[in-house]
């Protein structure tokens, strides 16, 4: 594959504009998923010369202009890394942010005749897929691990330490909702045919619509105070929850068979709805382990699937019921 | 050599592992890089090695075996995404990847 690196430096700033806010905000939302990248090679910020630090991040526009931004007021070169566009975290963990492409980077930036020294100063999330030895071993350069968060630099460049905070992920009510957005693009298809059937049967439709935002964003934000530990269950637990007001306005204060079969459905075929998008949500958290997720899947999965299938014969019954006038 | 496995402390067992970490301690020459690059604090520094002292919040993101100079670590690392395995199993696919909707 040829090399997209830019063979000369290129200044940036570290002020960001309307420009990159709106880019942002595109990405956050979910559109155009694959066009926020910037170009591979080597940028300077500031006045840079050969003894001017370097530090490594992904082409990935929010990773670009996370670390920028954090440097404001600093001379340093940075060398972004093509990670076709996908964040230092994800691109890592694919080792697509590897040792061998970062030894392409800076062959092909000719960093070593660029900088006296020899140190890189690379993000902490990066290291699942950097050897720092090989690094070493094949390019003559030190790489150091940086704190996990951009935001974190200036301290660290300060010191030339990171203190326990600035090694350790953390998963904020920010951080989680922040991800909503895109679950919802992600969903958008599901989403627009529920609203159709909300057309159709209001109160049924209605009520998956806002179980399906419940998962979408309530779940996030009440991660750590759901019980249990699978995400899975979580979700359960909040797709129950969900359901219980729907359920209690149907039945209170008195039901008919109909009714109570009605709502039995309900709790079967949207209480493992959510915990499925809950599942789904493994991906985005900093600590679901391979591990851990296969085991979810094969402890959840089944339970989801004999619930869905049971609430939808169930559902079946009740109508046919209904229609046939023997119920 | 002496092979320490994560045990699932939770659940009581002595034989169970919840993940794949698995640290040789005799190995460790006490360079401390596994300190800097796991984002869990699953290890601590002791005195003439370090110490696993948290593997049950180990992620397996596999940075600490990455960086590791001395093969001391070793962990089955992978991508903890349940809609991603869904999807390569769908897809007949083993391993999964970033795409359209998914990591970026």
């Amino acid at each position: 594959m040829p090399s997209d690196y830019a063979s000369d430096p290129i200044p940036t700033v570290a002020r960001l504009g309307r420009e990159e806010r709106w880019d942002h905000a595109k990405a956050r939302l979910g559109f155009d998923r694959m066009g926020h990248h910037v170009r591979p090679g080597l940028y300077t910020l500031g006045s840079t010369n050969s003894e001017s630090k370097v530090l490594v991040t992904a082409n990935y526009t929010m990773s670009f202009d996370a670390l920028r931004s954090a440097l404001e007021g600093r001379d340093a070169f940075l060398l972004v890394l093509d990670t076709q566009g996908i964040n230092v975290w994800c691109a890592a963990g694919k080792g697509i942010f590897g040792t061998d492409e970062l030894l392409r980077a800076i062959a092909a930036t000719r960093l070593a005749e660029r900088v006296e020294h020899r140190d890189l100063i690379l993000p902490q999330l990066s290291a699942p897929g950097v050897s720092a030895k090989a690094v070493k071993e094949r390019s003559g350069f030190t790489v150091k691990y940086g704190p996990v968060r951009a935001e974190d630099l200036p301290g660290y460049l300060d010191t030339g330490e990171c203190t326990e905070d600035m090694r350790r992920v953390r998963f904020d009510l920010r951080d989680r909702l922040v991800l909503a957005p895109v679950e919802l693009r992600n969903y958008r298809w599901g989403l627009i045919l529920l609203i159709l059937a909300a057309v159709l049967v209001p109160f049924y439709g209605l009520m998956a619509i806002i179980l399906t935002l419940g998962g979408l964003f309530l779940f996030p934000a009440l991660l750590p105070y759901l019980p249990g530990k699978a995400l899975s269950f979580k979700g359960m637990v909040l797709g129950a929850l969900l359901v219980t007001p729907f359920a209690l306005f149907q039945t209170f204060p008195t039901a008919d068979l109909v009714t109570v079969i009605a709502v039995v459905a309900e709790y079967l075929l949207l209480v493992p709805w959510v915990g499925y998008l809950a599942l789904n949500f493994t991906g985005s958290t900093p600590f679901a382990s391979r591990t851990g997720v296969k085991k979810e899947i094969f402890t959840y999965i089944p339970i989801m699937a004999i619930m869905s299938v049971s609430g939808a014969f169930l559902s079946a019954f009740g109508a046919l019921g209904v229609v046939g006038g023997w119920l | 050599m002496i092979e320490i496995e994560v045990l699932d402390l939770e659940q009581g067992s002595t034989i169970k592992p919840i993940n794949t970490l698995v640290f040789h301690p005799d190995r460790c020459v006490n360079c401390g890089i596994c300190l800097q690059v796991c984002p869990h604090r699953v290890f601590a520094p002791g005195e003439r090695r370090v110490m696993m002292v948290n593997g049950a919040d180990c992620m397996e993101c596999g940075a600490c075996q990455k960086n590791c100079p001395a093969n001391a670590i070793k962990v089955d690392s992978g991508v903890g995404c349940a809609s991603a395995m869904i999807m390569a199993a769908l897809k007949g696919r083993d391993e999964v990847n970033c795409g359209e909707d998914c990591c970026r």
